[in-house]
């Protein structure tokens, strides 16, 4: 069994076997973290180049421990560090890199596509680590690894996503994901910051008032407001926006059921998630940061352990 | 030719045993295409258990520093049994944990497999192990469970118990201390070991094309 992709540029073309092989494969890796030497030799001969145009805290450090718990030898690339900024081309640069016989490439771009135009020029095997407003496919995974660990399944879980679904590539491929593996979707957020046609587009239903959406989820998927991608007012304040669409500790107090608070990360407290709420006890938001780790572990190993041509 | 190791057998000295394996032939259509021989009856293999867990206990008495760890995903089926013969003797718990060896594998890249569980919540720290598998053929699964075994911890010392001996096939200097059965074969031919669990009956098998 292997996954029907030879790169994880994003959820929209994998299967639901390959996100359950995934998934399980990760919660293989997640008892390994547990043990006393939390690293395995399984890509003892592999490269892996992590390349970040944008920044990144969780993701690039999530990918460089599970690069190395998978005993990889890893190589780090910051765009503002780099001959990027001589103007140097992407292929070119890639290119250059994967002469040194580099196997992996792990990449983020602020412009979407980037990883999938990499993907038609380049051999290596390709991660995306996000890409603009796109996918983020290692989120999604890590998010449904969460949700199916504190839950058991997948299947029939309501998640709400709530927050700036217009920009965030995280939205994105977590309705894929949730969808293909049977979850309900419903997505929150003022209307400015709903795409149109999202409904009928990826099969999930809009909610415009927070608290009806809250009722009815189990889970609620908060994001973080983009700024750096808005280049117009899509609402008027910071402040407005934390009246109508933060999550606060007596909103969660006036629902009669409890819910599980989950974040990407990274959180602006005080406007979508109030701190006694990230902090909370229904919070699991640092559960989904050590489970990143396993499920980065899973994706790599999945797409470096495929057969070899030749 | 060598007919003096106790137990050993040589393919062409096999019985045919017919109808006896009819369950793998009924529900598997691969084995079909094969011969299929019988080595041990579902009467012998609980034989072989019981004597090899009486040879466990002969060199770890009472149990009392040893801890058995079966090998996923097939070796598992065969540790239960040599724990529960283990456990009716001494009549006590005995330490037991299954271990997966799949990311030590070192063909990872030449084929991909899917990890099982591994579960030791125990210490194996100045421990004696007892590594516990169905077969011995190249080696190369103990090899990738010492890798992994010591990860866990320095044992005191580390055995290897194993229902079937394919000797003569080894690739690496990997020797049983346990042995329930050796046989004689070539690469073509192949070992099945077939559970009640997994396949409706315990038997050993060999298969040839």
């Amino acid at each position: 069994m292997k996954l029907s992709a030879k790169h994880l540029l994003g959820i929209k073309h994998l299967t639901p076997g390959d996100i359950q092989l995934i998934l399980s494969t990760a919660a293989q890796f997640k008892e390994v973290l547990q043990r006393p030497v939390k690293k395995v030799p399984s890509l003892r001969d592999i490269t892996i180049v992590n390349l970040f145009y944008e920044n990144s805290t969780r993701t690039r450090i999530s990918f460089e421990l599970a690069e190395k718990r998978l005993s990889a030898d890893v190589l780090n690339f910051t765009a503002s560090a780099s001959s990027a900024a001589k103007g140097e081309t992407l292929l070119d640069t890639v290119n250059n890199i994967l002469s040194m016989k580099v196997d992996m490439v792990v990449m983020r771009h602020s412009a979407s596509g980037a990883p999938h135009f990499l993907a038609q020029h380049i051999p290596a095997a390709i991660i995306n680590a996000g890409d603009g407003i796109n996918e983020h496919p290692t989120q999604a995974l890590l998010d449904a690894f969460s949700m199916q660990e504190k839950f058991g399944k997948l299947e029939g879980l309501k998640v709400a996503i709530i927050g700036d679904i217009m920009h965030s590539r995280v939205a994105l491929s977590n309705m894929y994901l949730l969808r293909k593996m049977g979850a309900e979707v419903t997505v929150v957020g003022p209307p400015t910051l709903i795409p149109p046609y999202l409904a009928e587009a990826l099969d999930v239903r809009v909610e415009y008032n927070l608290v009806r959406a809250l009722k009815w989820c189990d889970v609620a998927n908060v994001l973080r407001i983009q700024l750096e991608r808005q280049n117009q007012p899509l609402f008027s304040s910071l402040r407005e926006y934390n009246l109508a669409y933060g999550i606060k500790q007596s909103t969660l107090q006036r629902l009669d059921k409890e819910i599980v608070i989950m974040h990407p990360g990274p959180i602006n407290r005080g406007v979508e998630l109030d701190s006694d709420v990230a902090d909370g006890p229904h919070s699991i938001i640092l559960q989904q940061v050590e489970n990143g780790v396993a499920v980065r572990m899973a994706a790599l190993y999945l797409l470096a352990g495929r057969e070899v041509e030749g | 030719m060598d007919s003096s190791v106790p137990g050993s057998v040589l393919p062409n000295q096999l019985r045919n045993s017919g109808g006896d394996c009819v369950c793998l032939r009924e529900t598997n259509y691969f084995y079909q295409n094969f011969q299929l021989k019988t080595i041990l009856t579902a009467q012998q293999v609980s034989l072989t258990c019981k004597r090899l867990a009486h040879q466990v206990l002969e060199n770890h008495p009472g149990l009392d520093n040893t801890v058995i760890i079966g090998l996923q995903p097939r070796g598992i089926f065969f540790s239960n049994r040599i724990v529960d013969v283990l456990r009716q003797l001494t009549g006590q718990g005995v330490t037991y944990g299954q271990l997966d060896i799949t990311f030590y594998r070192d063909d990872v890249r030449k084929s991909l497999h899917i990890a099982n569980t591994t579960n030791i919540p125990f210490g194996i720290e100045n421990k004696k192990v007892i590594l516990v598998d169905d077969v011995l053929y190249t080696g190369r699964t103990i090899r990738a469970a010492l890798d992994a075994l010591l990860d866990f911890g320095r044992p005191a010392g580390v055995s290897l118990c194993v229902l079937i001996d394919r000797r003569f096939s080894r690739e690496l200097p990997i020797q049983p201390d346990y042995t329930g059965k050796v046989i004689d074969t070539i690469v073509s031919q192949r070992v099945k070991v077939a559970w009640t669990e997994n396949e409706g009956s315990d038997e050993v098998i060999l298969l040839d094309n």
